[in-house]
C-alpha cells in the first residue's frame, strides 16, 4: 500500500488554516457590527470546518476535537438554531487565537492542548446545546456474531445507474469477502423498444459462503442505502464470546506557553502577474534574438536598428525588473486585517467608542517590509487609542461626538508608501512634553521650539518609560523603538499634532528593500554607495573645525554639535587617496538617532542600486549590509550607517 | 491508470488526495471549487471526481447537481469526501447524484482502498 509522508502537507495547511482564521475573525467583527450576511457565517462555519477536517486528517487530533466544538456551534447559529448574539461572537475570537496558538504547537510538534485550549473548550461545549465535547465518537462494536454467510436479496431502483454505482462493481467487492453465488431475476426487464439504457431492471439474490461481518456486508451496499431493495439474511452458527473493546487512550494534555508565530517564507503570486512575467521574458528573447543579427557587426544602414533594438531591450528589461519586483509585493490589508479586532478590543478594554476606518489596503508592500512593519503600527494604533482619544464623556465636553476616528491610510507617494495613522482625540500636550523633556534631560528648555519640534521629542531615546506608560500603549516600550524599527525598514516616522483636534503619525516607507537610493562615493580605488534615506548632509570640513580627543579621534563641528569623523579607508583597510579633511568630504549620516560624519575621498553621484547580499555570497562584513553592481560591472559596497555608528560607539567606549 | 479529478477548497487537502492518486498512477486534475470543477468537466473527460461538500463559490452538492446534467457524465463516479458524518447531508448528495463518500479524516490508504473499489 501507499507511503504517503503527511508531514509533507503540514506547512500547506497551516499557512491555509491561519487564512481560514483570519477571514474567520473578519467576518465575526463584520457580524459583531450588525452585518446581516449569511455568507458571513457561512465564512465563520467553512474556516472551523476545514480546519477539523484538515487537522484531523493530518492527525492533529486536539486541534481537530476543539475546531469541531467551535464548528458545531457555528451549525446552530448556520442553521438558525441560535442567533448570532455578541456572547457567541466572543467566544469564537477567542476560540479563533487558541487555534492559531494549538496549530502554533502542533507544528512544533507539540501537544496543542493546553490548560487554555481546555478551559475554551469547556466553555464552547456548554455553550453548544446538549454539548458533548467528544469529537469523533467511536464506532460501538457491534456484538460479535458467529456468522457462516449471507443470503442477500437486491434489487436496485431504477435510477441507480444513474448515481454511478454499478452492481456488478458491488458484486465484485462481495466476492472479495468469500465465494459467491449470483442468481439474476430479469422478469421486470421491459420490452427492448421501452428499454432506458440508464435505468435498472434487474435484481438479484446473492448467497455469501463466508463468516464476514455485516459491517462488512453492509458496506458494500452503504452508498447505495435507500436506492435500493435489500435484505440481509445472517446464516448463524452457535454464539461466541463478546470481546471487550480496548479503552481509549486519554488525550495528552500540555501546558505550554504558545509559540511564536514563524514569518512564513513563501509568497502566493495572482496568477496575471507569472503571466506578465512569462510574456515579458518572451519579448525579452525576441528583442534578443533581433539583437544577436548584429553579432558580427554594425553597418551604417542597420544603425538605426541597432538603435531601435537596445531601446526595446531597455524598455522590457525596465519592465521585467519591475514586473518581478512585484512578485514580492502584497497589499498592506494583509497587516491591516489583523487591526479591526486590537481596536475593538482595547476600545472595550478602555471604555471608549472608536470607529477605525481603513483606506488604500490594496496598496501594495514589499513582503519583507509588510512582515516588519506590523509591530510599529500596533504600537501607534495602541497610543493613539489609550492616549489620544478621548473617553466618550469627556470627547461630548469638549463639542465632540462621542465616537473617535482612528483613520489607517495607505497610499503611494512619489517612489514610496506612506501609512498614516491618524486619530482625532485631544493631540499632544505641549507643555506636558516639554516637561517631561526636561525632567529627563533631553532638553534644557522649549523656548522657541516649533510644535514640530516639540512633538518629534516623543521619538527620542529614554523620553518614554516603562514608570510612564499604562500596560496598554506601553510594555516598556517607547516611540523611539518605533522609529527604529521604521528606520531599519529604510523608512521614516513623522508626527503632526494639533492640540484639541488629533495627532497623525506618518510612516513613509521605501517601496522595496531590494533596491536602494544612494549616494556613490569613492574611497580610493573603491567605491562604497550609503543609501541617501540616513544622509543628513554632505560637508566640506575645514581644519579649524576639527578637534582631536583622547584615544585619537577626532570631532568636527556640525551646526551646533560636535560629531565624531569616521574616515572610511580606516574602516575597510584600503588605501584612500585624500588623508587631510579639507581635500576630501564628510557625509553626515544619522544612524539610531545618532550622527557620525563619514570621511571620503569624492561624491560621485546618486543612483539607485539593487542590494545583493554579501553574506549570501561571500560572509558578513561589520560596517556593510551589501553589495552591488555598477554601470561599468564593478563592485560597490553598501554602507551600513547603523553598524557603523554602533562601530563608532565601542571604539568611543573602549 | 483512471483520468480523476479532486475538488476541494483546502489545498493541503487536495494535494493530499492527488498526491496519493497521482502515486498510484493516476492522471490528476485538481480544482478548488464547484464551478471551477464544472469548468474543468467541460475540458476533460473524467474516470472519477471526488469532492468535497463544503467549498466557496459552489458548494459540492451543487456541483454534482449540476454534473449530472452535462453530456458523458451521467453515470460517471463521483465520490463525495466529507466530514458531515450526519445522514442528512449524505442523503443530500446522493439525491444530487453522487456515487457514495469518503468520510474525513481519511488517510491515504483509505482513500486509495475506495477508489479502488470505485473504479473495479
Amino acid at each position: 500500500m501507499s507511503k504517503v509522508d503527511l508531514a509533507q502537507f503540514h506547512k500547506a495547511f497551516h499557512e491555509e488554516s491561519l487564512d481560514g482564521l483570519d477571514a474567520m475573525e473578519q467576518a465575526l467583527l463584520a457580524l459583531d457590527e450588525g452585518a446581516d450576511d449569511p455568507e458571513l457565517i457561512n465564512v465563520v462555519f467553512r474556516a472551523a470546518h476545514s480546519i477539523k477536517g484538515g487537522a484531523a486528517t493530518f492527525g492533529f487530533t486536539d486541534v481537530a476535537a476543539f475546531t469541531h466544538v467551535a464548528e458545531n456551534l457555528m451549525d446552530e447559529v448556520r442553521s438558525g438554531r441560535r442567533p448570532m448574539e455578541k456572547a457567541v461572537v466572543e467566544l469564537l475570537l477567542r476560540s479563533g487565537d487558541t487555534v492559531r496558538d494549538m496549530l502554533a504547537l502542533s507544528m512544533a510538534g507539540q501537544p496543542a492542548a493546553t490548560a487554555e485550549s481546555q478551559a475554551l473548550l469547556a466553555e464552547l461545549s456548554a455553550m453548544v446545546s446538549g454539548g458533548s465535547a467528544a469529537p469523533v465518537a467511536a464506532k460501538a462494536a457491534a456484538p460479535a456474531e458467529a456468522i457462516e454467510g449471507w443470503d442477500i436479496a437486491f434489487r436496485p431502483f431504477d435510477y441507480l445507474l444513474k448515481t454511478g454505482n454499478d452492481p456488478a462493481r458491488m458484486f465484485r467487492e462481495l466476492a472479495a469477502l468469500g465465494p459467491l453465488g449470483v442468481e439474476c431475476d430479469a422478469s421486470k426487464l421491459p420490452p427492448l423498444a421501452d428499454m432506458d439504457a440508464s435505468s435498472s431492471y434487474l435484481g438479484w439474490t446473492l448467497r455469501l459462503d463466508a463468516g464476514a461481518t455485516r459491517a462488512a456486508v453492509e458496506g458494500v451496499f452503504d452508498w447505495v442505502d435507500g436506492d435500493c431493495d435489500l435484505t440481509l439474511t445472517p446464516r448463524i452458527a452457535a454464539p461466541a464470546p463478546v470481546a471487550a473493546a480496548p479503552a481509549a487512550a486519554a488525550p495528552p494534555r500540555a501546558v505550554r506557553e504558545p509559540a511564536a508565530n514563524s514569518e512564513s517564507s513563501s509568497v502566493r503570486v495572482g496568477i496575471e502577474k507569472i503571466d506578465t512575467l512569462i510574456n515579458l521574458v518572451g519579448e525579452l528573447v525576441i528583442t534578443q534574438s533581433m539583437l544577436s543579427q548584429f553579432h558580427d557587426g554594425v553597418d551604417a544602414s542597420q544603425l538605426e536598428m541597432l538603435r531601435h533594438g537596445l531601446a526595446q531591450l531597455g524598455r522590457h528589461t525596465r519592465e521585467l525588473q519591475e514586473s518581478v519586483m512585484s512578485i514580492r509585493m502584497l497589499p498592506i490589508s494583509t497587516v491591516f486585517n489583523r487591526f479591526p479586532r486590537l481596536v475593538r478590543d482595547l476600545a472595550q478594554k478602555l471604555d471608549k467608542k472608536v470607529v477605525l476606518d481603513l483606506r488604500g489596503e490594496t496598496t501594495e508592500l514589499d513582503k519583507t517590509v509588510l512582515e516588519k512593519i506590523g509591530d510599529p503600527l500596533v504600537h501607534l494604533v495602541r497610543n493613539a487609542i489609550d492616549h489620544g482619544l478621548e473617553v466618550p464623556s469627556k470627547r461630548l465636553a469638549s463639542g465632540k461626538g462621542d465616537t473617535g476616528t482612528l483613520r489607517m491610510e495607505a497610499f503611494h507617494r512619489g517612489g514610496s508608501i506612506v501609512v498614516e495613522v491618524a486619530d482625532d482625540g485631544a493631540g499632544l500636550n505641549r507643555d506636558a512634553i516639554v516637561a517631561k523633556a526636561i525632567q529627563r534631560g533631553i532638553i534644557a528648555s522649549g523656548e522657541g521650539m516649533s510644535d514640530d519640534a516639540v512633538a518629534d521629542l516623543i521619538f527620542e531615546a529614554g523620553f518614554s518609560t516603562a514608570a510612564a506608560t499604562t500596560d496598554l500603549s506601553g510594555r516598556g516600550v517607547g516611540m523611539d523603538v518605533v522609529r527604529r524599527n521604521v528606520m531599519d525598514l529604510g523608512g521614516t516616522v513623522g508626527i503632526r499634532s494639533v492640540q484639541g483636534s488629533g495627532t497623525t503619525f506618518t510612516i513613509t516607507l521605501p517601496l522595496t528593500l531590494a533596491i536602494i537610493d544612494g549616494l556613490t562615493a569613492a574611497v580610493g580605488e573603491e567605491t562604497y554607495i550609503v543609501p541617501l534615506v540616513s544622509i543628513v548632509e554632505s560637508v566640506q570640513v575645514k581644519p579649524d573645525a576639527v578637534r582631536s580627543v583622547a584615544g585619537g579621534g577626532e570631532l568636527f563641528r556640525f551646526r551646533e554639535h560636535w560629531l565624531p569623523i569616521v574616515r572610511l579607508f580606516d574602516v575597510f583597510g584600503c588605501a584612500g587617496r585624500r588623508r587631510a579633511l579639507d581635500e576630501g568630504i564628510v557625509i553626515v549620516v544619522e544612524g539610531e538617532g545618532t550622527r557620525i560624519g563619514l570621511f571620503v575621498d569624492e561624491l560621485i553621484g546618486q543612483q539607485q542600486a539593487v542590494v545583493k547580499s554579501l553574506e549570501a555570497n561571500y560572509r558578513r562584513v561589520a560596517g556593510i549590509s551589501g553589495a552591488t553592481i555598477l554601470a561599468d560591472g564593478s563592485v560597490a559596497l553598501i554602507a551600513d550607517v547603523t553598524g557603523l555608528v554602533r562601530m563608532q560607539g565601542r571604539r568611543k567606549a573602549a | 491508470m483512471a483520468k480523476i479529478l479532486a475538488v476541494d477548497d483546502s489545498a493541503s487537502m487536495r494535494s493530499m488526495v492527488a498526491f496519493t492518486l497521482r502515486g498510484a498512477g493516476h492522471d490528476v486534475e485538481e480544482a478548488d471549487n464547484g464551478q471551477a470543477a464544472l469548468d474543468s468537466a467541460g475540458n476533460h473527460k473524467f474516470d472519477l471526481i471526488l469532492a468535497d461538500v463544503n467549498m466557496p463559490v459552489m458548494d459540492g452538492i451543487t456541483m454534482v447537481r449540476e454534473i449530472r446534467t452535462r453530456p458523458g457524465y451521467s453515470g460517471v463516479p463521483i465520490l463525495m469526501l466529507t466530514t458531515e458524518s450526519n445522514p442528512e447531508k449524505k442523503m443530500e448528495g446522493k439525491a444530487a447524484g453522487a456515487t457514495g463518500w469518503l468520510v474525513k479524516p481519511f488517510d491515504p490508504d483509505q482513500l486509495l482502498a475506495t477508489v479502488a473499489r470505485v473504479l473495479g
